[in-house]
């Protein structure tokens, strides 16, 4: 037992924040939410050349194999930079190709998953039981859709709407299309992505949490009001000090679900991490506002690209009852 | 990273599963708060001890099984899930001994580590006083110099197991003139039926005497009864406090095994359609596990030689709100009935010559009818591990004092004003 990350993770999600750092992500953010996609199709790239996207998938598709915890580490940092796009939604799609290919329809796989895995095709993805949307279609180039016991490629987009956080757009994906798989592996192909989903959401929850936390924590220390930093009043450091736990305690679920995520029966663990890691990012996202008055109630100030994050990450792929469902077994 | 353990690790699991499967009372003890209860539960020390099950991770040649923080965490877990008594050496096992094995002279570990082991002495936590709580520094009880060793006078208050314990340990002022407050202190060890010392119970919120006031009148200690320097106390009993909302007080395994009984609980009581109320058993569950696995991870830092420090007090207060809150949850599935606090609905204790179940199997998630555990419908324990629970927050500092270390030492804000 050694449930602790390696170095190699530990200097992957250093590259990433390096690389993420130096591409300016509040600025990519605020091009995507204005509908230019074009800064972080850049971000795309250099993520793909980091091997994000190669983490979902096998070798036999140009991936890495499938490495959740790695994929948890990539997310955390995602999170952490607010980088906008259909991430989720593409790692969960290589995960379903996957999976039908596990289970015996290779063609869709050996069809697309190498297109996602080096970058060049972003996919956008909605499945059953979890909302009627999917994110970003307008910038993804694969519109898979997984109802009615088929995965369809969808033949488009009704109108992309806004979402509460300016950086994500939703849209119902267009009926009809291409059925690329059908049958009974598709139920459990679809379960296997949206386990994928569900971990990578919360993983880029706490990311988002800890990015609130920390500008946060800077703020305090800098404003001073009464003559002292806001942040020696006791009110204000309980209020972080209660948020920390809250994320310090949802990151060994993370990384749990991560362990456990290729067991078909991990329910619990994946819910566990989605459940927490939203709750908890939420909390931070509301101590944020309010430790950074005002300020941090505009949207010229880069927070708010974290805080509305929170809130719809909270409700993506499922809100937390439904997950929390999911971490109990009913009463027979 | 992985969360698979050593054949050996799983060997050692089974082993202890198969001793508790045999020797857990079938049923349960009187309440520890009782002198009934406290003889019981000291007696159960001593069944652990003869099979070196009390104090499994201390060295063997002091009744341990030299079992390493992996092994310690997975007996824990077995050890509640079994449904066993509540620990009456619990201070002196994971606050005394520890400091022993780090500050104290090889005679204080062979004279008091081995009955400890036993339950034959029994230890009481003597850290506070009226005027120091949470805030040792201001400590006023004292150890006066006296030919081959000192004097101690003064009250000490809340001391944990007190009414019925036969020896404790705490602070005292040694050096009056010290420059700061929290030098010139001396960590003692003294017998609590000693000349001069007065013990008055005081019952907890339930009317049980789980802690006691400690009056101390010119009682003599020998310079062998102080561990290290004297004056030295407050380094030393940092060391101690740091294992007391740390892990020593409270591992997952405790928290692991009342999550599974709140479920079984809302299996047989709850209704379906209260959303409400299943999400906050889903909560208990989700808690539980984020606490197992924070303990992990903490175990694996641990284990490749990373000092743990101010991350105890996030711990802290991590496991005393939670503790409110399972079984606030429980009481509330319990309806009516959780506000009894007999056990009148307890069901029968397992007959004599019940067959046991295979201790060996892996499967836990059944609950078992034959268990000493108490049936998770029984309102007693709960009411009495609520009222357990709601000093949670207070002992061990309180989580005001937790969130101003965990908001200066680990998010580096200012110190204030309190």
């Amino acid at each position: 037992m050694r449930f602790l990350l390696d170095d190699e993770q530990r200097a992957f999600a250093r590259t990433l924040d390096g690389v993420l750092k130096a591409a300016d992500t509040p600025a990519v953010a605020r091009a995507w939410a204005a509908g230019d996609h074009a800064p972080g199709a850049a971000v795309w790239r250099r993520l793909a050349e980091a091997g994000v996207f190669t983490l979902a998938a096998p070798e036999e598709y140009e991936g890495a194999g499938q490495l959740p915890v790695d994929t948890a580490v990539a997310f955390v940092e995602l999170g952490r930079h607010a980088v906008p796009g259909p991430l989720v939604e593409t790692v969960a799609a290589a995960a379903l190709l996957t999976r039908l290919a596990a289970l015996g329809v290779p063609g869709p796989a050996k069809r697309l998953l190498p297109s996602l895995v080096t970058g060049e095709a972003r996919a956008t993805l909605a499945l059953p039981g979890t909302g009627p949307y999917v994110l970003d279609a307008d910038a993804a180039s694969l519109v898979l859709a997984v109802d009615a016991g088929r995965v369809r490629l969808a033949p488009g987009h009704a109108r992309v709407r806004a979402s509460l956080d300016p950086a994500r757009r939703l849209a119902r994906p267009l009926p009809g299309g291409e059925v690329l798989a059908a049958g009974p592996a598709v139920e459990e192909a679809a379960r296997c992505a949206l386990r994928w989903a569900a971990l990578t959401t919360a993983a880029q929850c706490l990311g988002v949490g800890c990015a609130l936390l920390d500008r946060t924590v800077t703020y305090v220390r800098q404003r001073t009001q009464f003559g002292v930093p806001v942040g020696s009043f006791q009110a204000v450091k309980h209020r972080l000090a209660e948020v920390l736990v809250g994320l310090e305690f949802a990151r060994p679920l993370v990384f749990g679900a991560a362990v456990s995520l290729g067991d078909e029966e991990a329910w619990g663990d994946v819910a566990a991490a989605k459940v927490c890691a939203a709750e908890s990012a939420y909390r931070s996202a509301r101590a944020a506002l309010q430790l950074h008055g005002a300020i941090g109630y505009t949207s010229e100030y880069d927070i708010s690209l974290w805080l509305l994050k929170a809130r719809a990450l909270r409700g993506a792929w499922g809100g937390t009852s439904q997950w929390r469902a999911r971490a109990v077994p009913p009463p027979t | 990273m992985d969360l698979d353990f050593t054949p050996e690790e799983e060997q050692f699991r089974l082993r202890a599963r198969a001793w508790l499967a045999a020797h857990v009372p079938r049923a349960p003890l009187p309440s520890l708060e009782t002198e009934e209860g406290f003889a019981a539960h000291r007696a159960w020390e001593g069944t652990l001890a003869a099979d070196r099950w009390s104090v499994v991770s201390w060295p063997e040649e002091f009744g341990g099984q030299g079992a390493d923080l992996v092994k310690w965490l997975l007996f824990e877990e077995e050890y509640y899930a079994a449904g066993a008594p509540g620990r009456v050496s619990q201070n002196g096992i994971s606050l005394l001994a520890p400091t022993l094995f780090d500050h104290g002279t090889p005679e204080q570990r062979a004279r008091v580590l081995p009955p400890m082991a036993r339950g034959e002495v029994v230890w009481a936590q003597a850290w506070s006083e009226p005027e120091a709580g949470s805030d040792l520094a201001s400590l006023r009880s004292t150890a006066r110099r006296a030919p081959g060793g000192w004097r101690l006078s003064g009250q000490k208050t809340w001391s944990s197991r007190a009414a019925f314990a036969d020896r404790a340990f705490g602070l005292f002022r040694s050096d009056p003139r010290a420059e700061r407050p929290h030098h010139g202190l001396a960590y003692v060890m003294f017998p609590l039926d000693a000349p001069g010392v007065t013990i008055r119970p005081i019952g907890r919120l339930d009317g049980r005497p789980a802690f006691a006031e400690v009056f101390l009148d010119d009682v003599f200690v020998p310079d062998d009864d102080v561990i290290g320097a004297p004056g030295d106390g407050w380094r030393i009993a940092m060391s101690t406090t740091g294992d007391e909302r740390g892990l020593a007080l409270r591992s997952p395994g405790r928290f692991l095994a009342t999550a599974d009984r709140l479920v079984r609980l809302w299996h047989a009581h709850g209704d379906p359609s209260d959303t409400a109320l299943r999400d906050r058993v889903a909560d208990a569950v989700i808690g539980a596990r984020a606490y197992q696995l924070f303990t992990w991870a903490n175990a694996s830092r641990s284990a490749a030689g990373e000092k743990l420090g101010a991350e105890s007090s996030l711990n802290k207060v991590f496991w005393s709100e939670y503790d409110i809150a399972v079984h606030e949850a429980a009481l509330d599935l319990l309806g009516a009935d959780g506000e009894l606090t007999d056990d009148g609905e307890r069901l029968p204790p397992r007959p004599p010559d019940a067959s046991s179940p295979d201790p060996t199997s892996p499967d836990r998630t059944s609950p078992d009818p034959t268990s000493p555990d108490p049936a998770p419908t029984d309102p007693a324990p709960w009411t009495e591990g609520y009222v357990f629970s709601l000093a949670g927050p207070i002992y061990a500092g309180t989580n005001e004092i937790q969130r101003d270390i965990i908001a200066e030492r680990l998010l580096g804000l200012p110190k204030g004003r309190r």
